[in-house]
């Protein structure tokens, strides 16, 4: 499985949640499959959408709230998934994209491949943790974390292998903002 | 001296209602003010406590990030690449260890370069005193209702009832 089909096979899945998307392939990859005003693509501030993503959910407990991480992203911000899991937000699924790599500066390891992120998570006191491997397990692992209540990790295995004829987002950080910040009726 | 119980009700007053950050001796009163009454999230690092902010401000919260600034370094390029782009206002209270360099080795150089440090970056920030209170709170929320930018309020020594 690729990255990109992470979103392809959840994007429908999609309503009114806030999902908050990682630096780099990931936001782009987003962006290709389903740009929606929900979508806070994090330009840089690499480690950060981890924390961004739990001071949505804090403070609407009663929208549910995504966050689409990167295994380099979140070994960054490792502290964040014990902040994440000491505040402990019902409403809030971590969906790490793990490919071992840094794939946006030249797919250079990560650390991934010997450390257990899900694990990591669960460790810390995530309610559930979960991973997943192959495309037609994603819906129903995804659904399942749906149904449970939260804090919720997803770690997705995949091959590295970014199109790059990718686009990249083209909204302006400000425009970003002010379109997530509408659908969250702020 | 300052009554970190009095300040905590002026912020709320101003329609602050998030509270995070890592601890500082000098913010020590500020932080059981803020247990006592409103509620504190500790953070683990000072840039994870941007990020916090960050969202929950988008998620219609005022937010407050309290601070050391020796976490400024941690954090500059979180206000950077996320504040400062995305237009992501936060009231900073940022105590300033080494100040006029008296004080441990470790902060002699941050106590130095801090306010320039700030000032390179953009981001706007006064020294709050017994006596300007009002008018620095007042500048802070003007800076982050009509700019959205965050707005730096650097605390000395000895200004609050630090309780510890």
């Amino acid at each position: 499985m690729k990255g990109i089909e992470v979103f392809q096979e959840l994007a429908p899945l999609l309503e009114d949640e806030a999902v908050v998307l990682a630096n780099g392939f990931i936001s782009r990859e987003c962006f290709q499959v389903l740009d929606r005003p929900g979508n806070f693509y994090m330009i840089g501030s690499m480690g950060l959408a981890s924390s961004i993503g739990l001071g949505v959910a804090l403070a609407q407990p009663q929208r549910k709230t995504l966050i689409f991480d990167g295994d380099g992203n979140v070994l960054m911000a490792l502290g964040t998934l014990a902040m994440i899991a000491a505040c402990a937000p019902k409403n809030l699924i971590h969906i790490v994209i793990d490919n071992e790599v840094y794939e946006s500066t030249g797919s250079q390891r990560t650390i991934s491949n010997t450390v257990p992120l899900e694990s990591v998570a669960l460790s810390c006191g995530y309610r559930q943790a979960l991973r997943v491997t192959q495309r037609n397990e994603l819906k129903s692992a995804y659904e399942s974390l749906c149904q449970a209540q939260g804090p919720s990790f997803l770690l997705v295995k995949v091959e590295p292998g970014f199109d790059p004829a990718t686009g990249r987002v083209t909204h302006t950080p400000e425009e970003i903002r002010d379109r997530f910040m509408n659908s969250l009726k702020v | 001296m300052l009554s970190s119980k009095t300040f905590i009700k002026k912020l709320h007053g101003r329609g602050f209602d998030f509270f995070t950050g890592v601890p500082c001796s000098l913010l020590a009163g500020l932080i059981s003010s803020l247990e006592e009454s409103s509620g504190y999230l500790p953070s683990v690092r000072e840039d994870a406590a941007v990020g916090l902010c960050a969202g929950a401000f988008m998620a219609g919260k005022q937010p407050v990030l309290l601070m050391q600034n020796s976490g400024l370094g941690y954090s500059l390029n979180a206000f950077t690449s996320l504040n400062l782009i995305y237009g992501l206002p936060v009231l900073i209270l940022m105590s300033w260890r080494g100040c006029g360099g008296k004080d441990a080795p470790e902060h002699l150089i941050m106590g130095e370069v801090n306010e320039q440090l700030l000032t390179t970056a953009g981001m706007d920030h006064d020294v709050l005193t017994e006596d300007n209170v009002d008018t620095l709170l007042a500048q802070a929320v003007d800076q982050i209702k009509n700019k959205k930018l965050p707005y730096t309020i650097l605390v000395k020594k000895g200004l609050f009832d630090e309780r510890h």
